[in-house]
């Protein structure tokens, strides 16, 4: 191997309680940070974590989050991707779930709507009764 | 882990030092404010210096401390927002629904408060 030292670039943490939140943010900005995302980024990168990894134990209890390093052959450019999965109750509007200040919750009801806006791209996919899988990813400038 | 609240003439000091759980913030919560009832305090300083990640349920908390501390008698200010969580905050949108009062440091918070209170 010589004196180099081989990144990570795949993470998986299950969510189960409230303290996976805090493990996922760390992986999520020590990733973001080897990759050389900037300050800002990092945060809303880690931001974004929390929200949906938050969603995952508020709504369902438990679920898994991946996070990983991307290369898009389009821009050449390299990111990051979160993957949360759950099989929760599922969600039966995401229109309305996308709404700012939508929640059931009492919460400020930002979290997936937060996800969306902090991240450069945003995927949902839920059935009732399944499951919940969100999707982010964020680019290097 | 407990975080200790200092009491400085009659401002109560909270400085968070590390990132913590739900549970943690829930429970920070009860004390501040059962503290602000015990000593009668008039204002409330909480430093967020150490947080990397101000998320939605912090903000919300955080806003919710300052309302309940205003109802029994404490003016908040939160200081030591950093600025990569603040751009954050405000992409999140968190602005439109967080009534905080916020200054850069411990000492503006002071001076702050000491304006608000009128002392």
């Amino acid at each position: 191997m010589g004196d180099f030292v081989l990144s990570e670039t795949e993470k998986r943490i299950s969510i189960n309680s409230s303290a996976d939140i805090i493990t996922a943010r760390g992986a999520g900005r020590e990733m973001a940070k080897q990759l050389g995302f900037s300050i800002v980024d990092q945060t809303k990168i880690t931001t974004a974590i929390s929200e949906l990894t938050r969603n995952i134990v508020t709504y369902t209890g438990k679920g898994r989050v991946i996070i990983k390093k991307i290369h898009s052959d389009v821009s050449k450019k390299d990111g990051m991707e979160i993957i949360c999965t759950d099989k929760g109750p599922g969600i039966e509007s995401i229109e309305l779930v996308l709404k700012a200040g939508y929640s059931t919750s009492n919460s400020l009801g930002l979290g997936l709507s937060g996800a969306k806006m902090l991240m450069d791209d945003f995927n949902i996919k839920s059935k009732p009764g399944k499951g919940t899988r969100v999707t982010i990813k964020k680019w290097l400038r | 882990m407990d975080i200790p609240i200092l009491k400085i003439e009659n401002f109560l000091v909270v400085t968070i030092q590390a990132e913590m759980s739900d549970d943690e913030v829930l429970k920070l919560q009860e004390d501040i404010l059962s503290r602000i009832k015990e000593v009668s305090a008039s204002g409330l300083i909480i430093d967020i210096t150490a947080l990397d990640v101000v998320d939605s349920f912090m903000g919300r908390t955080l806003s919710n401390i300052a309302n309940t501390a205003d109802l029994l008698g404490a003016k908040t200010v939160v200081v030591g927002i950093r600025p990569a969580v603040a751009l954050t905050l405000v992409e999140l949108g968190i602005r439109i629904k967080w009534n905080l009062n916020t200054a850069l440091n411990l000492e503006k918070g002071i001076e702050m408060l000491k304006r608000r209170i009128g002392t």
